[in-house]
């Protein structure tokens, strides 16, 4: 597997632009195509392979990518991530069916709310050392579910019903069952969080936040100002997870606490520690197994936060960075050099 | 309201001091192991659960109670209860021991860091909730009532009631062996010692993996005991209620400072009473919201909790 990300890495910096655009526009028309590629051995025997695409498959990429800034960049363990894709959720299902905002205007709103949230439950809880921040966010997680399951407005366990597909754009139609569509617009989003995930990690906030994760008091002994850069995590992590909330409030058409159970927090936590944290190609490759076996597999859907919680303890055991781990700092040096 | 709160004082109290003692079993799980490991043992909420149901099998498939038969009198009913306490705080204890060979023994001695240990200590947990969950078809079990809930006094127009009686008898017992055992034996010297600091412990020959199981033992035991007096109190139980008396519980621990078995007593005290009162006056359902709330408030203005050990900044 080492051996695997090396080779990528070692085509991708000796390739000269024009190969580096070939391989991108390559990728991207291969991974954009899946859809149509139903009938062949990827097709999943009783849910729709094509809205298994777009959720749990490309949702839960989308979300990994987000609570990857938060775990593997900055090494802040978020129990309750669900949280932000609820908030997300829900201020597209409130707006969109009690105002006139279609989901391409409310999708902003979505994002700031979260990233609100994100902001006012992170002030509070990034002054706290890793396990007591994972408790503080898990409890989090649950206080959200727990206040829409109890406040009327929201809905109560019978959540919010009749939400507004989003309006065409570009002349392309949304409606409940084309998830062509909707694979394509998580597809574009997943690539914009990707970019803005590569462009941060080259730049102060990525070497901020490695800093903190490796040693937070050398980082601060050294003038990094941590506790604003873990804000900032935080806050970024959630508006990634707001917006695969909008879109999936849109896609869903209805919402209900149960949809955002503290299961959702633990198995994008899984696709992240199993891919491998900090590496967001490892943390993408562990989206797409983990969101696609159990429907590959059926008899695994019973069972499969029980699997998942064996393949958490065998996997943190043999393989503690995960499948495609993070590149080792030493090797990140001599190419920022090259720049 | 208030009126009303003043008029059910008492039996809030009485039924709030029982759940405190509860919790106080389960804080002392998280915060013995955490004084030795620094780490949280995600698990422990899954241990308790699971001593609920080996209570519920003794009680339900030993003694052979069902939900019609009469209750169980004099010594019969103290053997019953005192065989059920062994077995379950036995379960647990050794589950306990295996979760630590499990998800912490190979991590620690690879020194793989915090996160590490507490994701695959959240598989574990995780496993045996979905077990149980499977088992049990998502369904809550009722536990068969082998006790009658008499009262057996009046204090200010409040029944005192036997099962919650029995609660805080037996808990400040158990707590009162755990403290003289961790003051007074080879044993607890050697967990403090490690607990203070484990190179220096290691460099005078304590073994340190022995104290660890030991310590996760204790834990366990402990922690089972909460499970059997929930049982008494409650008597019914379900897959996830891990989940919701562990952040409890949890929660007490921090409270009275985590590593700190004087903490975990005051702590779990007030938060069981705490929850109580809030319970009566904003509903059942914004209990959780209470504790969490409690929690963030505690952290905030005092990150050592009442009973000191800073938590910010515990590991050097």
């Amino acid at each position: 597997m080492i051996n695997i990300r090396d080779k990528g890495v070692e085509i991708w910096e000796n390739s000269g632009k024009t190969t580096r655009i070939a391989i991108a526009t390559l990728s991207i028309a291969l991974v954009a195509s899946l859809p149509f590629m139903g009938g062949t051995i990827l097709n999943t025997p009783i849910a729709s392979y094509e809205s298994v695409l777009v959720y749990p498959i490309a949702m839960f990429v989308l979300m990994a990518i987000g609570l990857n800034i938060v775990i593997g960049k900055s090494g802040l363990l978020d129990l309750g991530y669900v949280a932000f894709f609820a908030i997300g959720a829900y201020t597209m299902g409130l707006l969109g069916t009690k105002t006139g905002l279609n989901a391409w205007e409310i999708l902003p709103i979505g994002i700031a709310m979260s990233m609100f949230a994100g902001l006012v439950l992170g002030v509070p809880a990034l002054k706290l050392r890793g396990d007591y921040l994972a408790i503080v966010t898990l409890g989090f997680g649950e206080i959200v579910r727990i206040v829409a399951l109890n406040l009327g407005p929201l809905g109560r366990s019978e959540g919010i019903i009749g939400i507004p597909t989003p309006p065409p754009i570009f002349g392309v139609e949304y409606s409940f069952d084309s998830h062509r569509v909707y694979y394509w617009t998580l597809l574009i989003m997943i690539l914009v969080a990707i970019w803005m995930v590569r462009r941060l990690s080259a730049r102060r906030a990525g070497r901020a936040w490695e800093s903190i994760r490796e040693d937070e008091d050398v980082a601060e002994l050294l003038g990094v100002p941590t506790f604003r850069y873990k804000i900032w995590a935080f806050v970024l992590g959630a508006s990634v997870g707001g917006a695969a909330g909008v879109i999936y409030a849109s896609k869903t058409l209805f919402i209900a606490p149960d949809n955002f159970t503290l299961q959702i927090s633990i198995l994008i936590l899984a696709c992240v520690v199993f891919g491998g944290m900090g590496n967001i190609w490892g943390v993408i490759l562990g989206a797409v197994v983990l969101g696609y076996l159990p429907d590959r597999i059926r008899f695994l859907s019973e069972a499969r936060l029980l699997v998942f919680g064996l393949v958490l303890v065998i996997m943190m055991n043999l393989r503690p960075d995960g499948l495609l781990p993070r590149k080792k700092r030493e090797k990140a040096i001599p190419v920022k050099e090259k720049q | 309201m208030i009126g009303n709160f003043f008029d059910q004082f008492w039996s809030l109290t009485f039924g709030g001091l029982s759940l405190g003692f509860i919790y106080i079993l389960i804080a002392l799980g998280y915060t013995l192991v955490y004084g030795v490991l620094r780490m949280i043992n995600f698990a422990n909420s899954e241990i308790f659960m699971v001593g609920t149901f080996a209570t519920v099998i003794v009680v339900r498939d030993l003694f052979k109670f069902t939900q019609s038969s009469e209750y169980a009198t004099g010594f019969r009913l103290w053997f019953i209860l005192g065989v059920a306490l062994i077995i379950t705080m036995s379960v647990s204890g050794l589950l306990s021991v295996v979760v630590e060979l499990v998800a912490y023994r190979r991590l620690r001695r690879r020194n793989s860091g915090v996160l590490a240990p507490l994701i695959s200590a959240i598989g574990v947990s995780m496993v045996l909730a979905e077990s149980v969950r499977i088992m049990t078809d998502s369904r809550p079990v009722a536990s068969p009532r082998a006790m009658e809930k008499k009262f057996l006094g009046e204090f200010f127009d409040a029944g005192i009631r036997l099962d919650n009686t029995i609660i805080v008898v037996a808990a400040l017992v158990l707590f009162f062996i755990l403290w003289s055992f961790i003051n007074r034996t080879r044993l607890g010297k050697a967990i403090r010692a490690v607990s203070m600091n484990p190179s220096a412990a290691k460099l005078m020959g304590i073994d340190i993996d022995k104290i660890v199981s030991a310590t996760f033992l204790i834990g366990g035991v402990l922690t089972g005991a909460a499970g059997f007096f929930y049982v008494l109190k409650y008597e019914n139980t379900g897959s996830s209620i891990g989940f919701e008396l562990g952040i409890a519980a949890f929660t007490a621990a921090i409270i009275g400072g985590i590593g700190n078995i004087k903490g975990a007593f005051f702590g779990g005290l007030a938060l069981g009473l705490l929850e109580t009162y809030a319970s009566f006056f904003l509903g059942t359902q914004w209990k959780a919201v209470t504790v969490f709330i409690v929690l963030v408030l505690v952290l905030y203005t005092k990150p050592s909790g009442l009973f000191g050990e800073s938590i910010t900044r515990t590991r050097v």
